[in-house]
């Protein structure tokens, strides 16, 4: 009895000091966030003064001032076409190609695939030097097309590596019987591998998504034109010209972080065994 | 079998149209990859043999003129140095709270998962948002840091946070690790709950506590884990360049500078596109070390 006693008084002791450390650590985290969005609602003379978290007045017209003044509309709807654009490549581009290296024949195919491994294990962070002069070359800094092309590139190499893992798996005998059926390469591709291929899809998808959205140091290099920019790189205009007007600025980081708080809330389930899976393989 | 049977395959003529209609599938993924990936790839070595200023037709062969400069180039290893530290930083503090933090979640606490959701929202965010917002913080004249000393009576304290060459750096490594541990600790959490059960019941019969179990079962179980960790972590934070571009900026003077914005420094600042190279080279090299020599630790610790 007194050893069970003992126990209970020792696992709510624990218990009171894990949820404060657990509660303290996750106020942290989100502290800077609802600071950023409280201080987006104040104006620029109460900025200074007012210290509460949400103001008495909030003041939502800066982002209205944000999206149409400081043309955070442009950016906004710029990072949600570069992202469209570079995922839907992405997926289709390594889909075709994680399949043509799992399920059909054809000379050098090991090779080409190891090639596609290696560059994904060397790092050479400086390779952006490079890639600018390439891009300089072919006429594409100030594209959309110089911005998308080297992203697709970026995830292309860990996202066949995934979708082959996962088409290896597909039984021969389901794509027998599809060929059977009459489907040649591009029906078995279609119509079965693809649908199996859905949860790594997802993972795909929601890991490029991000790495997008949040992608500065190209966008940095290539564009010098407003209209062109994303919004990290629209962000960083914005704070370059107006550099005190923190109210605006942080609804403009606002703007930005929002979408991608809510896609995550909505994905988490997605991202978090997408990393924990990702990095056990790895 | 398929294994003999492929190794002993032949291709011939009559296959022709069936290869070429496989290669479809792979060709624009190949040659994407060619163009943007192994062709600026290889470049960065082709170029860091050379002088050019990104702009004029001749790029004249230098040898390794570039990398005996990198070496005597004290601006650069500063800059290795100060990330360095922040990775050090990174690696014993951010990584302690990570495994603090997953520890207490593996205890089947409630609301398990309502943490974690949290504590990888940083990591989820991009380095310019976070660098922005806590720019905010630390700001000199309004920032919230400095009001919190007031209040509390330690005004003395207050200053401009990342414009002094003695806190700058340490303020830049406090917000990369705020954006870092979630992501340690949802790979340690995983880590933690891949090991078995059976093996704590076992200790559990042979009168381990709980000490002992962590010391025994839990350490030993979790070193690719640790392993995986701290290479993901050095790689990462020698990498660091979003926080820094969006907060210091490399400044004041060279207090924040770190490889990345010394290579754009070469690049952008000064026009030496192939010593820019060179610096490239010299940090993959490093990096690639790093890790290897962190996969062979690892390997030595799992035989003893």
């Amino acid at each position: 009895m007194r050893s069970q006693m003992f126990y209970r008084v020792k696992r709510g002791a624990f218990l009171i000091l894990a949820y404060t450390v657990l509660l303290a650590v996750a106020a942290a985290c989100l502290f800077p966030l609802l600071w950023m969005f409280g201080s987006a609602l104040k104006t620029q003379e109460t900025i200074f003064s007012d210290f509460s978290l949400f103001p008495q007045q909030p003041h939502w017209e800066n982002f209205v001032v944000a999206w149409t003044q400081a043309n955070f509309n442009t950016y906004f709807w710029n990072s949600v076409f570069y992202t469209v654009a570079v995922v839907l490549g992405l997926v289709l581009f390594s889909s075709m190609a994680a399949f043509a290296f799992s399920r059909l024949d054809f000379p050098f195919k090991n090779a080409l695939f190891l090639l596609f491994v290696c560059m994904m294990m060397i790092p050479l962070p400086g390779q952006f030097v490079a890639l600018y002069v390439l891009l300089t070359n072919l006429n594409l800094v100030n594209t959309r097309l110089g911005y998308i092309l080297p992203q697709i590139d970026a995830g292309q190499a860990l996202a066949i590596f995934l979708l082959k893992t996962f088409f290896d798996k597909i039984p021969k005998d389901l794509e027998d019987s599809a060929r059977i059926d009459g489907c040649n390469k591009l029906g078995i591709y279609r119509h079965l591998a693809l649908p199996l291929a859905k949860p790594a899809i997802a993972v795909v998808v929601i890991f490029n998504c991000l790495a997008v959205w949040n992608e500065y140091l190209l966008a940095m290099l290539i564009f010098s034109e407003k209209k062109l920019m994303p919004l990290p790189r629209g962000l960083m205009v914005f704070q370059g010209t107006h550099l005190t007007e923190y109210a605006l600025l942080m609804a403009g980081v606002s703007i930005t972080v929002i979408p991608i708080i809510v896609v995550y809330l909505v994905m988490q389930k997605y991202i978090i065994s997408g990393i924990t899976a990702g990095a056990v393989k790895g | 079998m398929s294994a003999v049977l492929e190794l002993k395959k032949k291709y011939t003529w009559k296959d022709a149209p069936d290869m070429l209609t496989s290669y479809l599938f792979i060709v624009p993924a190949l040659v994407i990859f060619l163009l943007f990936g192994l062709y600026p790839f290889l470049q960065v070595f082709w170029l860091s043999v050379h002088s050019w200023d990104g702009i004029s037709a001749v790029k004249e062969f230098v040898g390794l003129q570039n990398f005996i400069e990198v070496i005597r180039d004290q601006y650069w290893w500063q800059a290795m140095k100060q990330a360095g530290y922040i990775a050090f930083l990174a690696l014993t503090f951010q990584n302690a709270l990570a495994l603090i933090l997953a520890l207490l979640v593996d205890q089947d606490i409630r609301g398990g998962n309502a943490f974690r959701v949290i504590f990888y929202l940083p990591p989820v965010l991009s380095g310019i948002v976070v660098g922005l917002i806590w720019g905010w913080i630390y700001d000199g004249n309004y920032g919230l840091l400095n009001k919190v000393l007031e209040v509390f009576g330690q005004g003395q304290f207050a200053r401009a946070w990342l414009a002094d060459p003695k806190t700058a750096l340490t303020c830049v490594g406090i917000i990369h690790m705020w954006k870092g541990f979630g992501w340690g600790f949802v790979i340690l959490l995983a880590g933690l709950q891949g090991i078995p059960r059976e093996l704590y019941e076992a200790a559990d019969v042979d009168g381990a506590g709980s000490w002992h179990k962590f010391m025994h079962v839990t350490i030993p179980m979790m070193i690719p884990v640790f392993v995986l960790v701290m290479i993901l972590t050095i790689l990462g934070t020698m990498q660091i360049f979003d926080i820094i571009a969006s907060t210091t900026n490399g400044g004041p003077g060279y207090a924040t500078e770190v490889p990345v914005t010394r290579i754009l420094a070469s690049m952008l600042g000064s026009s030496r596109f192939g010593y820019s190279c060179a610096q490239a080279v010299v940090f993959g090299v490093i990096l690639l070390i790093i890790s290897l020599t962190q996969l062979h630790l690892s390997k030595k610790m799992k035989q003893a």
